[in-house]
């Protein structure tokens, strides 16, 4: 089986006979499609789970959740290099978010802090693949975004704690990291509003490239995204512009299959998101988001179709949030046998189980990076509690980045020259 | 955010209509006993650690637990915002079956601040409706199905995703009556958390006051206490017209005593009519829904100083109760103005013009204005405190306005 084999490419879309956008989805390999239509796991099943509204909860698809015992047919593609890079990563991500858990309940973290447990395939499969330059835009779940992007722990921490050593200075909070340098461009709470930004990004890049004559710029932006957004009109009107401008933007979506209380299928006509990029000239890709091989391996032709000017992807994740929507959820509406089935196909276990069979590490090395992690978020956790609180002065800095913004004042100069502005004294 | 209460145990519901006050208590009783136990029934089942879980007023079982006596104590004088909401939504439901409510996780979750707890059970899915996260979508299906004399209550989970949907409620809802020359008009109410909650930064602090109170056709409510909430909420129900109403984050789980005036299913408050909280005589202190509360905390700490402050709850944004606000300053001659928005073009610029109109030979201080600082939620907590208005912000105001001496003044 290619690394391809948990993925569906929509085959004979009745508008597929369009030439055009044939040659589009000639660029995943095509032994893929052959793969899904003869593989027994291919077929169209839902799974036995059902809801109180008589739906199916979980398993969209079956090829998602009826492969647990193999994990990654990615086997001959990955090198040890590589898959320990995922496995740090993954782990990275849970340790930080288990303390921020901790963290929160200490009265450390303030507001809704939204963890992403149980998620973190779809992110490292994702982020480790790009480059420094490319962009990465995320939601309010998005801490483990920024660790991949390589936002330092120390940072991400600092900012959760409301420090001013924080990445943003200790003025975003939780739900908006940003970091210029590592590219990762939001942290943005509201549903479906880093999809335009996102497609913006990808906007810019082309524009660079082919306006501004920056032939070297081939830059891709990543946008994340749940279920719950794509009922929401800036996904599909994103969709029509990147496909029509052919950006080099890849939308991921992470099908979690709950909306905060709201199953992804109670609030949807037709749950299967990876459909919804045919319709655009876009292919969509289906993904088993608790396999961090099958991601990395869809990622790494999606990324790669972007930087080669293909235009856009389309890929759902199928993956699960291990805790409620934030700290403050009830998560009384989730059954008990879904969470049991999920957390059973944990993806960071999944990825050491496959490491040791295939002899790419040692138990003993995967706790050395465990350990080395582990020191890397007590040592975030010190940081932010050690580092100091933003000054007063901060208060009124960087509402503009011209200060001048804030007028003239009274005695004729720009009001931000006060002395008392600075002090955080002065009336605005 | 997220109080996860329980629902009503099967066929104990309450009948539409009146809540009997007896029965509210038994409610509640049975409802708190229950959740503790349940929660923590339901944290061993969890897959995720079960005693990080548990909320800070969880953890020590015992304090959790309340008395008997403590409960009816409590209940039988006092009510909270929430319980004020839903109680007037609940009745009017009852009274109406045009009343429909509508938005994300009002349903089976039960509303995410818990506002309409217990409503699915009893109207059904067709009338308490889970929406899709798409606020453009079903606001505009709310205004439609108002058009056609339905009178949807649409939810937001906060005010901040009402500007996703804003092109329906000015455009679609807020004209339409006068682009119909009055053939179309929109009984409909808007209504969900307004303004900073705690820690929730930029996105989510955000006052919209002075947004849709600035725009002809709609009507703008913004309660502070449980008699404000359950009386303006039905009028607004009641109301021809889309309205706007304002609520806080902060205020649901807070209790006011409420008489059994209040509590009579008939009750409603006239839009459009402030509230005079405290008589006084020096200085006239305007404000609405959270700030009602720090304003009347200032009052108490002036008295002690010998100023007297006459606390006016605005009660509605739009219409102003000009002749309230004026009356009161013609007596004082002091206006102090307050409110958790920016300062510019924001309510308390509105109230100064309209006393600059109409009583300016009363005045004997310049107006003084206390708003949010003219800057996003930071997130910071320090910061966010420096951000909103505080009670000691108000005093010094205050003081200002009497000619009194203050220390230098907190940014902004």
């Amino acid at each position: 089986m290619s690394a391809f084999s948990a993925i569906k490419i929509l085959p004979t879309h009745s508008v597929a006979s369009h030439h055009h956008r044939r040659r589009r989805l000639s660029s995943f390999p095509s032994t893929c499609a052959a793969d899904l239509f003869c593989s027994p796991l291919a077929k169209p099943i839902f799974s036995s789970f059902a809801s109180a509204s008589g739906r199916s909860v979980r398993g969209i698809s079956a090829n998602v959740v009826s492969d647990e015992k193999q994990l990654g047919s990615a086997s001959s593609v990955i090198t040890r290099e590589e898959a320990l890079d995922l496995y740090e990563d993954m782990f990275l991500g849970r340790s930080f978010e288990d303390m921020c858990a901790q963290m929160y309940y200490r009265g450390k973290m303030f507001g809704f802090v939204h963890l992403y447990n149980g998620q973190e395939a779809v992110s490292t499969g994702f982020i480790r693949l790009l480059t420094a330059r490319d962009s990465v835009v995320s939601t309010y779940r998005d801490h483990v975004h920024a660790l991949s992007k390589g936002v330092p722990a120390r940072a991400v921490m600092a900012e959760l704690f409301g420090k001013a050593t924080g990445c943003c200075r200790g003025q975003g909070g939780s739900m908006h990291m940003f970091s210029r340098e590592h590219n990762l461009i939001g942290g943005f709470a509201f549903i479906g509003e880093g999809i335009p930004v996102a497609t913006g990004a990808a906007f810019s890049s082309k524009y660079r490239r082919e306006v501004l004559k920056e032939e070297t710029c081939n830059d891709v932006t990543v946008a994340f995204f749940g279920d719950g957004t794509c009922n929401n009109g800036q996904f599909f009107e994103c969709l029509n512009m990147a496909a029509l401008w052919k950006l080099p933007i890849v939308f991921v979506v992470e099908n979690n299959l709950w909306a905060i209380g709201m199953s992804h299928l109670r609030a949807t006509s037709e749950p299967e998101i990876w459909k919804k990029g045919p319709p655009f000239g876009i292919p969509g890709v289906h993904v088993d988001g608790m396999d961090v091989l099958k991601v990395w391996g869809v990622a790494k032709e999606a990324i790669a179709r972007a930087r080669r000017g293909e235009g856009p992807t389309l890929v759902e994740c199928e993956t699960y949030r291990f805790r409620g929507h934030s700290l403050a959820d009830p998560d009384e509406l989730r059954k008990p046998d879904e969470k049991a089935h999920y957390s059973s196909r944990d993806p960071i276990s999944a990825l050491k189980k496959y490491v040791i069979t295939h002899n790419l590490a040692t138990k003993s090395e995967l706790q050395t990076i465990e350990k080395k992690i582990n020191e890397v978020v007590e040592d975030a956790v010190e940081f932010a509690d050690s580092s100091p609180p933003p000054p007063r002065s901060q208060l009124l800095e960087n509402v503009f980045a011209d200060p001048k913004g804030f007028g003239i004042g009274p005695d004729g100069k720009y009001r931000c020259e006060d002395p008392g502005f600075t002090q955080g004294t002065a009336q605005v | 955010m997220g109080c996860g209460a329980s629902r009503l145990e099967p066929g104990e519901d309450i009948p539409p209509g009146l809540l009997p006050f007896r029965r509210r208590l038994q409610e509640l009783k049975r409802s708190r006993t229950e959740e503790s136990r349940r929660r923590r029934r339901e944290r061993k089942d969890s897959i995720v650690s079960t005693t990080e879980l548990l909320r800070p007023e969880e953890r020590d079982a015992d304090d959790f637990e309340t008395t008997e006596e403590e409960i009816s104590r409590a209940v039988a004088e006092k009510m909270t915002v929430r319980d004020a909401l839903n109680s007037a939504i609940d009745e009017e439901m009852a009274a109406d079956p045009k009343v429909f409510l509508m938005g994300e996780e009002v349903g089976e979750y039960q509303g995410a601040y818990k506002v309409s707890r217990g409503l699915l059970d009893k109207y059904g899915p067709e009338r308490v409706r889970d929406t899709p996260i798409t606020e453009a979508g079903f606001t505009g299906i709310g205004v439609g199905a108002a058009y056609y004399g339905l009178k949807p209550v649409v939810e937001f989970m906060t005010f901040n995703f009402s500007m996703q949907a804003i092109d329906q409620i000015i455009n679609s809802a807020a004209k339409s009556n006068y682009m119909s020359g009055g053939q179309i008009s929109v009984p409909i109410v808007f209504r969900g958390p307004n303004g900073a909650a705690a820690g929730v930064a930029a996105q989510h602090s955000h006052c919209y006051a002075a947004w849709y109170a600035s725009c002809p056709g709609l009507k703008v409510l913004s309660p502070y206490s449980s008699e404000d909430a359950r009386g303006m909420l039905k009028a607004a129900i009641r109301d021809p017209d889309p309205v706007i109403f304002l609520e806080n984050e902060i205020l649901y789980g807070e209790s006011f005593p409420v008489s059994a005036d209040v509590l009579d299913s008939n009750f409603c408050l006239p839009i459009g009519k402030a509230m005079i909280e405290r008589e006084g005589k020096h200085v006239t202190i305007t404000a609405f829904s959270k700030m009602v509360g720090y304003a009347l905390k200032a009052a108490e700490i002036l008295s002690k100083d010998g100023i007297s402050a006459e606390i006016i709850n605005l009660r509605s944004i739009r219409p102003l109760d000009r002749d309230t606000i004026n009356a009161s300053v013609r007596k004082t001659n002091r206006l102090v103005t307050v409110e958790e928005g920016f300062p510019q073009h924001g309510v308390g610029a509105e109230i100064c013009a309209v006393v600059v109109e109409e009583s300016f030979e009363y005045l004997d201080a310049p107006v003084e204005r206390i708003a949010g600082a003219d800057v996003p939620m930071p997130y910071a907590p320090n910061l966010e405190r420096l951000a909103v208005p505080q009670v000691e912000d108000i005093v010094r105001a205050a003081k200002r306005a009497c000619y009194r001496s203050v220390p230098m003044a907190a940014a902004a």
